[in-house]
């Protein structure tokens, strides 16, 4: 299994290719429907040195609080699709390689990665407790009163966090196989 | 045990543990997949997940979903005081992280930190002739109920009319279209006929039956397995990565329905088919 430490660059996220499992370490930010809409529509500049050659992260996690300090206790992904709109401008505005969830992205985000070099992985669907293990420390928080716990943008420190490549910056998307197939096989089902 | 404190363990045991139903159908379907796998894989860190979750008593899946609670309570109770005792397990819940503060004003966007607002949790309660109370609550997540589906009959652009062929044709359709998003391998709850409300609500209380029981109805217990075996075959499998299983269950019902309206209602139930009930008498709870 590869090991990608986070924050990477173009060069390492063209190496891979559709089903590569990575192990993954270092800090990834979570962010989804309310976070995109805002990075799009407000483009915060104190975002910019921490999202180049980082990973968001598609999830809304269960968190405690103890103290001061937050501790993850749920954090699989969430279906990535409703970021359609959004990601692709995120990338290339930040800088962002990787997009970490869950149902695969459509052809705007394809587009992207090609362009800026960068993949989406699929985390397995509620795997919360086990990604949750993979959360070393929380960093900090963002938005938190604005968009409340499961919408705010949360920086994980992660430590083998795996996840497949499926779909990568040479086009190659495992769901448009996957929709392609399904299509095929109803059809001969009702010949 | 009072009944708020018998909800908060309820809560608790839907959340985190997952029932010896689903978990035994799970791996049973996790054999079938070829192995090394993506699929195989993916099975493999769902198992070890729902065992890693019951051991630490945390949420199975980080979206605990819309609480749906079923209420069945003796004749002469009042229904104010079993919801009252629901919303305040809701919060102590929510508190204690079992559940993921999930209830979002969609006028001001606002989450309202504790699981209650308007219509929410969901409660039904129903009188009975028993002296004790029963409760069934599901956990329903987002991402599959975005992915549940209601099909009017006839569907010209499926070339489905309103008869059994036609009911099979949207049935995997709507297979199709979730692809993995719905956290497949999915349980499928299907209504045939109703009104829009009334199949959606009952074809979410099909995933309250036990996994492999099948419909009591000939007919539909037959189409039950049909449908079953060919979701399967479209190969979307765990996740939307290709595989064997892609549904693992299918519940199907009927209603009557209005002559003008033939809807066939799809609620998707991911693999975490969180459902757990108890019964409450005497301030004793029993866990099922």
């Amino acid at each position: 299994m590869k090991v990608i430490t986070l924050p990477t660059t173009e060069k390492i996220m063209r190496s891979l290719k559709i089903g590569d499992v990575i192990s993954i370490s270092g800090i990834m930010y979570t962010a989804r429907d309310a976070a995109h809409k805002y990075l799009v529509e407000n483009k915060p500049d104190f975002l910019r040195d921490k999202f180049k050659g980082a990973m968001i992260y598609h999830c809304g996690p269960v968190m405690k609080k103890t103290g001061e300090e937050w501790k993850v206790v749920a954090a699989g992904p969430t279906t990535s699709i409703r970021e359609e709109p959004y990601e692709a401008t995120v990338m290339k505005e930040y800088g962002v390689l990787g997009v970490i969830g869950k149902g695969g992205m459509g052809q705007k985000t394809l587009d992207g990665l090609v362009k800026c070099g960068g993949v989406y992985l699929a985390a397995v669907g509620g795997a919360a407790a086990v990604l949750a293990a993979s959360v070393k420390k929380v960093h900090g928080v963002h938005f938190l009163e604005e968009f409340g716990i499961p919408e705010a943008i949360w920086e994980f420190e992660v430590e083998n966090f795996e996840a497949t490549v499926s779909m990568d910056s040479h086009g190659g998307s495992l769901y448009d196989e996957v929709t392609r197939k399904s299509k095929a096989n109803y059809k001969k089902l009702f010949a | 045990m009072t009944l708020e404190e018998a909800i908060i363990e309820l809560i608790r045991r839907t959340s985190t543990d997952l029932s010896p139903d689903v978990e035994e159908a799970l791996r049973g379907w996790y054999r079938k997949e070829k192995k090394g796998s993506v699929a195989k894989n993916v099975l493999k860190t769902v198992l070890d997940n729902v065992a890693l979750a019951r051991e630490q008593s945390t949420p199975v899946c980080q979206d605990t979903g819309t609480p749906i609670f079923y209420v069945k309570i003796p004749q002469g109770t009042d229904d104010r005081t079993v919801e009252k005792a629901i919303v305040k397990a809701a919060r102590k819940a929510t508190k204690l992280s079992t559940l993921r503060p999930n209830a979002v004003c969609p006028i001001t966007g606002s989450n309202s930190g504790d699981n209650t607002g308007n219509g929410f949790p969901v409660i039904h309660i129903h009188h009975w002739k028993k002296d004790s109370f029963r409760f069934d609550l599901l956990l329903k997540g987002g991402g599959s109920e975005n992915v549940g589906i209601q099909y009017k009959l006839p569907n010209a652009a499926l070339g489905a009319g309103r008869d059994l062929d036609g009911v099979r044709k949207v049935i995997l359709d709507a297979v199709v279209q979730a692809g993995g998003l719905g956290c497949s391998p999915g349980v499928l709850g299907v209504v045939i006929g109703g009104d829009r409300s009334s199949a959606y609500s009952l074809s979410k209380e099909l995933f309250l039956k036990k996994l492999g029981e099948r419909s009591p109805d000939p007919v539909l217990a037959k189409l039950e397995k049909e449908m079953l075996a060919k979701a399967n075959s479209l190969d979307i499998g765990p996740m939307g990565l290709s595989g064997k299983t892609t549904v693992f269950d299918v519940k199907i019902a009927s209603l009557h329905r209005v002559p003008a309206s033939f809807f066939v209602t799809v609620s998707y139930g991911c693999w975490a088919v969180r459902r757990r009930g108890m019964t409450y008498r005497d301030d004793k709870a029993r866990f099922l």
